[in-house]
């Protein structure tokens, strides 16, 4: 009997291995919880019958294009979409002999925090149905989290992938810019996206990476990494310099439940031996989001260009000129979100607003990125809270844009700088769980592996979520 | 700093979005308090820092100019709305 919820991708990959359990078996084990959980939480957008490949299955955020099998990024303009060919991610994936279980749920084109902004339907928040999974990659977190998957893709701009994590209680990875390939990969805002690893715990996500990471001609902003991945395995944190931002901890919308995890996770973090101290970004969180919601936008409204019903993708039977069938089609395939990003990147970069709009928020990006170079003079990573909250009610920020945003007030930052972050479940608050961020320099993916697994093997967290242990 | 409902059209058109008035009722009050938000930037003198496209520092990445197999006119044509031979088709007229 394999229990999904507690089998390892690193222990599920070593049983196909070593034969004890059959491709066949592992990948019908992932399908029936599918079959008994995904009505309740909707995780899948589609789910992938068995090929009859050998290796381990995987899930794959629907942002990612997989050859022959529905890519929508969550929007209903993309329904119907078949892709001719694999993302290099999945390439890689599928070389290393994983297998694609399904398509996860996500806000649309990743544009989003709860994932309540996917045409499709919310995912549910497998500790409690009642809240979001966290987004835009909520469809991924919660399918790792509720074992409907050993682990996953997703993919991030400014939290998709950390914000989930820390609300499902799994670890995820946003990587160093430029790390993985995004080609085949819906494109967002094509300065920050990154695609990364969503796992059940550290090491899994360092598994994931190593199989991920590196240059891809196909993809000019990839590059080599300058070392190996690792598999962590030490313990102690003897020796490396930690920063707590004071802004990061000390925010008012951060709740006084995620707060007291954090602050424990510190002192721990002391008690393995790190060297704690407190440091400033006195502009990264006054900053950060104003800074992100111009730039983001503005990629968005020129990547988003594409969707025009010529070429693939949804077309309004309505316009009668061509003119007419552009705006059409763009008004009924994009839902409020994207048109609320379009409409904004677009105001940003026109004529008369461009310097003051676009062109400062990228001045701010020079501002933000000098404050963690300066930290990093100091300490080897820095540690806050990943999100300012815990998992909320569905509906609860739905009507309000503004408030949506400030989910990633505190995974921005580090984003707008080309950083990589590592969520790790650090506790419970109200029973649902709280995550930290581990924030490092860029290529240092494999000293947040080692400090990452430290602090889990310190807490032994159980990563199952109480409902369904 | 407040966008007119004739800005919005005017942004609207140049981002080929239809917008019928229903929603660009609901959508123009949303989107003044996002550029209101966003308009923060403005607080701060930079006028001596550079601006970053593009967070890595990285020189200019140059392809081999070798022909290498592409997709054929069967696959680039898969997803059309709509196709006429080795065409895709769009309605007449507009820009």
């Amino acid at each position: 009997m394999i229990d999904t919820l507690r089998l390892t991708a690193e222990e599920a990959t070593r049983l196909v291995r070593e034969k004890e359990v059959s491709s066949a078996e592992l990948y019908a084990a992932y399908r029936a919880a599918i079959d008994a959980h995904d009505e309740e939480l909707h995780c899948y957008l589609h789910v992938c019958d068995d090929d009859g490949g050998e290796g381990v299955p995987l899930a794959v955020k629907d942002v990612i294009g997989t050859k022959g099998i529905p890519t929508t990024a969550g929007s209903k303009i993309l329904e119907g979409y078949l892709p001719v060919y694999d993302a290099t991610v999945i390439e890689r994936c599928k070389a290393h002999g994983l297998r694609v279980l399904g398509k996860t749920n996500t806000d649309e084109f990743a544009m989003g925090s709860s994932t309540e902004n996917s045409a499709y339907g919310p995912t549910r928040n497998p500790w409690d149905p009642t809240r979001v999974p966290g987004g835009s990659g909520g469809g991924s977190a919660a399918a790792v989290a509720a074992g409907l998957a050993p682990w996953a893709l997703g993919s991030d701009t400014g939290g998709s992938i950390k914000q989930p994590a820390a609300l499902c209680g799994n670890v995820g990875l946003r990587p160093t810019y430029g790390t993985v390939s995004r080609y085949g990969v819906v494109a967002f805002a094509s300065s920050l996206d990154q695609v990364g690893p969503v796992a059940r715990n550290v090491r899994d996500c360092a598994l994931l990476y190593s199989i991920l990471a590196g240059r891809d001609p196909c993809d000019t902003t990839t590059v080599d990494l300058p070392e190996a991945v690792r598999l962590p395995e030490r313990t102690d944190l003897n020796g490396v310099r930690i920063g707590v931002p004071t802004e990061f901890t000390g925010h008012e919308a951060i709740e006084p439940g995620v707060r007291e995890a954090v602050e424990r996770t510190v002192e721990l973090a002391r008690e393995l031996g790190a060297e704690v101290g407190e440091c400033s970004l006195p502009r990264s969180l006054d900053y950060g989001v104003p800074c992100y919601y111009l730039i983001a936008p503005a990629e968005a409204s020129s990547n988003l260009a594409r969707y025009d019903g010529v070429r693939f993708g949804y077309r309004s039977p309505n316009g009668r000129d061509r003119l007419e069938m552009y705006e059409r089609s763009r008004d009924e395939g994009f839902g409020d979100e994207p048109k609320r990003r379009i409409m904004v990147g677009t105001y940003a970069l026109s004529a008369g607003y461009y310097d003051a709009y676009y062109g400062q928020a990228q001045k701010v990006r020079t501002v933000l990125i000098r404050e963690h170079a300066e930290a990093f003079e100091r300490f080897d990573l820095l540690l806050t809270p990943t999100s300012p909250t815990v998992a909320f009610e569905l509906g609860a920020k739905a009507s309000n844009p503004l408030a949506m945003y400030l989910n990633d007030l505190l995974t921005i930052p580090s984003c707008m700088a080309g950083l990589p972050g590592l969520n790790v479940p650090c506790g419970l608050s109200e029973g649902l769980p709280v995550g930290v961020q581990l924030i490092g320099p860029q290529f240092s993916e494999n000293r947040l592996f080692d400090t990452g697994y430290a602090l889990e093997a310190a807490l032994g967290l159980d990563p199952v979520p109480e409902r369904l242990r | 700093m407040a966008i007119d409902r004739e800005q919005l059209l005017h942004v609207a058109h140049l981002a080929r979005l239809e917008l019928p008035v229903e929603e660009l009722d609901r959508l123009g009050a949303q989107l003044n308090d996002i550029i209101e938000a966003v308009s923060k930037v403005s607080e701060l003198d930079l006028s001596d820092v550079p601006a970053t496209s593009h967070p890595l520092d990285v020189a200019n990445v140059w392809g081999a100019d070798e022909p290498r197999p592409c997709l054929t006119v069967e696959e680039a044509l898969a997803n059309a709305p709509e196709r006429e031979g080795a065409f895709f088709k769009v309605p007449p007229g507009g820009s």
